[in-house]
């Protein structure tokens, strides 16, 4: 629909073909049309809030016009708030869940892929029938069992990160032992025969040996975990309770959810330094993550 | 058994391990020769990792057994005995030779244990009870709670010179009675008379008892008011308090609880309160006491969510918007998806800027795009009204219907990059010769994507599409975000509104955030609702995309 606007300025792009300018808008023309306009549908929130960010006054009719100003103001009324223990908070629980999911996780798969036992298959599907239920749908009970458990060890508890990361730990295996299990099955079974020959333990084959060979997925698991548990909102939420430990997450939301005014510069500028790390990761590891993603998508 | 290496003895062990590692098979072999054989000498040899692994549990099991001992402290004995078991069994998976396998499942399956499911069987059991709001604990806690709350001060009762003495850390009164006796006692023994110190009509100095001074009342305020120091071992004696921490005066319970006949009496009224079965006490004209217990009410969570007038009409809104929302979401991300995954399949120039490009919002964390996209539509002063449409007043978030259509966008926005990256790969992967094949058969560009490419990249994507109509279904971050359920049902008298989806109706419910009593009962029962329609619509749909897949 938009396609017949567009081709008077898309000519001289490509003054090399030979083709008709019809034949080539009909081919290939059309496809930047379509590309430049959703590379601004997806791309505009983004440059708004980078905007939002620099803008002088923090409020958000202020933040309307794109760049007209641009100072560090925002950036710096950070310090003021509690703004940098939440981003220590969400990387400490971060970090820590995703160290825990990966030992956890690639043991498990490395059991599932290397021994054949009474109740593999059985283990298997009923991981894959858990990963169905959501945690987060059962967040009350969770809520409930955190107050049990703060009875006895304060540090397990309501208001704790280790209680946090715990819980993630609990959702973390029926999700990622599959993307790791097959992995596991393209290592060739003959290394660990090798080993075994050789004399090592199962112990010495999988921490020398196959924890080398799949360091990618070992690396895209980590990923994934710290990016998903960097965005996790509803646990935190529920379990976190005094301002001081919140999660970035929880925290961000408290600035806009209330005071939508006030608070709209602080918002954007925290938003834009939680976004880059996750951003420049993303791209940087682009091709490991779609390829993390699709392997998923194969089913066996 | 025997053979095993008790883990009692590591150290004597230890040592002649490192002997083993030179020289193995003889020395192994000469002292149990009955178990030569080679493949399991390795595990024999006491070496660096044998005692990285004692180390660990040693770890391990001095936490359980700190945990294990609070919990008898705290008499919490369901977590006793399941600290108890992983113990037993860690210690068991651990130092056993039949269990490799399990060596490197435990550590997930504990966590998945007690935090998976564990918890979605609490949530089914939490579901049948009316665990909420007044119905908190069990029967006895909360006839200790009502005496304690219903103790008044006895009409008339002499005050007593008091002074607040201490223990260790523990409080207690001495006082000086009306008939002039010194007595002294805390919270777990009654006022018994003792010999103790006047002066000026009050106690300055008992035996086996600190006298507290001002200060350090003060810094213990709180505890001081708390006390209650009973006065005989008869609770319908009634205890001594203080507000003051200077003058005692005797309260007793307006209640009084009958044992033997499991009845609640109120002695200013005379009214009696029997046990019913919603777990309060009831009196004949049906008026019951504050505090209840839990009690197990069956299906009565799931049928008040259908029936009761509070919850049935908002329920069947938010149940019709869930799916009309999951639907929505997945169909119109999928759809733009595959569109722009078709409209760069071929190579053209600056392929890889746009792809980077169109994959940005997914590499948003979950939180900031809807915070943002609040701000955005915000109807007074967001961009899209001011800057976009140039100063109208749109209620983009406000209004039902607007709100509705904003959620769907801005999750379109949030959604297509992934249906982009999936569909991209899936198009890659398809097999060039089927394509071909369909081009030497004359069928037309529109033809082949019909009939061809859309079929084979259905099937792939398939599964996927699942999982997103799953995870949209529970979408709770963008929902409460974005809209907070908002705007309100007008008549509803429960905090619901028209873009509550399920997952929020539940968190609502819950009333973990302050804003409607709690109510754990129905929060659960609708989390099982939820549960069962995702696990329905999954297998079904696992089970004709199977049929799909009979195509390929």
């Amino acid at each position: 629909m938009t396609a017949t606007t567009l081709p008077t300025t898309a000519r001289p792009v490509s003054p090399r073909r030979r083709r008709s300018a019809g034949r080539w808008f009909a081919e290939v023309g059309w496809r930047h049309v379509v590309g430049v306009v959703f590379v601004v549908y997806a791309v505009f929130p983004i440059v708004y809030v980078l905007s939002a960010s620099l803008s002088e006054n923090g409020t958000l009719t202020g933040s309307n016009q794109l760049f007209d100003s641009v100072s560090t103001a925002n950036y710096a009324a950070l310090a003021d708030t509690r703004f940098w223990e939440w981003t220590a908070n969400s990387v400490k629980v971060a970090v820590a869940t995703a160290i825990g999911t990966v030992l956890m996780g690639a043991a498990a798969a490395y059991a599932f892929s290397r021994f054949r036992f009474a109740g593999r298959r059985a283990g298997l599907t009923t991981l894959l029938v858990l990963q169905m239920f959501p945690q987060m749908l059962a967040f009350v009970a969770i809520f409930l069992l955190l107050i049990s458990l703060g009875e006895v060890v304060p540090a397990l508890g309501l208001n704790s990160h280790v209680a946090l990361v715990c819980v993630y730990l609990g959702g973390a295996l029926g999700v990622n032992t599959f993307l790791m299990y097959g992995f596991f099955n393209t290592i060739p079974r003959e290394l660990d025969e090798a080993a075994k020959i050789d004399g090592a333990t199962h112990a010495q084959t999988y921490w020398t040996i196959i924890l080398r060979l799949v360091t990618p997925i070992l690396a895209v698991v980590a990923l994934l975990s710290i990016i998903s548990t960097f965005g996790e909102f509803v646990i935190a939420r529920v379990l976190l309770q005094s301002e001081a430990n919140w999660t970035l997450a929880v925290g961000l939301y408290s600035w806009v959810s209330s005071l939508l005014e006030a608070n709209w510069g602080l918002f954007a500028a925290g938003a834009v330094i939680s976004t880059l790390p996750v951003l420049a990761l993303f791209l940087f590891l682009q091709k490991y993550i779609v390829g993390g993603l699709t392997a998923g998508s194969v089913k066996g | 058994m025997s053979t095993d290496p008790r883990p009692g003895a590591p150290a004597t062990d230890a040592r002649p391990g490192s002997v083993v590692t030179a020289e193995p098979p003889g020395d192994e072999g000469h002292r149990r020769p009955r178990r030569s054989r080679p493949d399991e000498s390795p595990a024999r040899r006491y070496g660096a990792g044998f005692l990285a692994k004692l180390a660990l549990m040693a770890v391990v099991d001095a936490f359980g057994v700190y945990v294990v001992w609070s919990a008898w402290v705290a008499g919490s004995w369901v977590i006793l005995g399941a600290m108890v078991a992983m113990l037993l069994v860690a210690n068991w998976v651990y130092f056993s030779r039949r269990t490799v396998p399990l060596k490197y499942v435990l550590p997930g399956l504990v966590f998945l244990f007690t935090f998976q499911v564990f918890t979605i069987a609490y949530t089914g059991w939490v579901a049948f009870t009316n665990y909420g709001d007044g119905h908190n604990s069990t029967k006895e806690d909360a006839v200790a709670a009502l005496l304690v709350q219903n103790e008044r001060r006895v009409e008339g009762s002499p005050s007593m010179p008091l002074t607040v003495v201490a223990d260790g850390d523990q409080l207690g009164f001495a006082v000086v009675q009306p008939d002039g006796t010194t007595a002294v006692g805390d919270a777990d023994d009654p006022l018994t008379t003792v010999d103790a110190t006047v002066t000026d009509g009050r106690v300055a100095a008992v035996d086996g008892w600190e006298v507290l001074d001002r200060q350090q009342v003060l810094e213990r305020q709180d505890e001081v008011t708390n006390l209650r120091v009973p006065v005989s071992d008869d609770a319908a004696d009634g205890s001594v308090r203080t507000t003051d921490a200077r003058t005692g005066y005797v309260y007793t319970s307006a209640l009084v609880y009958d044992e033997a006949a499991d009845t609640m009496t109120d002695t200013t009224t005379g009214t009696v309160y029997t046990p019913n079965d919603s777990g309060q006490f009831e009196a004949a004209d049906g008026s019951t006491l504050a505090v209840g217990w839990r009690v197990f009410v069956g299906f009565d969570n799931f049928t008040q969510a259908f029936s009761d007038s509070r919850y049935a009409g908002p329920f069947l809104q938010v149940v019709i918007w869930t799916f009309v929302f999951a639907i929505a979401s997945v169909g119109t991300t999928f759809l733009l998806g595959m569109f722009l995954a078709t409209v760069f399949n071929t190579p053209i120039r600056g392929r890889k800027v746009y792809r980077t490009l169109l994959i940005l919002p997914y590499a948003i964390p979950g939180f900031v795009a809807p915070l943002l996209w609040s701000g955005l539509l915000n109807r007074s002063f967001g961009f899209v009204n001011q800057v976009l449409l140039g100063g109208a007043a749109i209620p983009w978030l406000t209004d039902p219907w607007l709100a509705k259509l904003s959620l769907i966008g801005v999750n379109l926005w949030l959604g297509f990059p992934y249906m982009f990256l999936i569909c991209t790969g899936a198009l890659q992967s398809l097999p060039g010769d089927v394509m071909e094949a369909a081009k030497i058969d004359g069928a037309s560009r529109w033809r082949t994507w019909r009939s061809v490419t859309m079929p084979l990249l259905l099937v792939s994507t398939a599964p996927l599409l699942i999982s997103s109509f799953a995870f949209n279904f529970n979408n709770f971050a963008l929902v409460y975000m974005l809209t907070g359920g908002g705007p309100r049902f007008e008549d509803a008298s429960v905090p619901l509104g028209h873009t509550d989806i399920l997952i929020t109706m539940v968190y609502s419910v819950a009333g973990l955030d302050g804003n409607a009593p709690k109510n754990f009962g129905l929060a659960s029962a609708l989390s099982i609702v939820i549960f069962v329609i995702i696990a329905t619509i999954s297998a079904v749909a696992f089970r004709r995309t199977r049929a799909l897949e009979e195509i390929n």
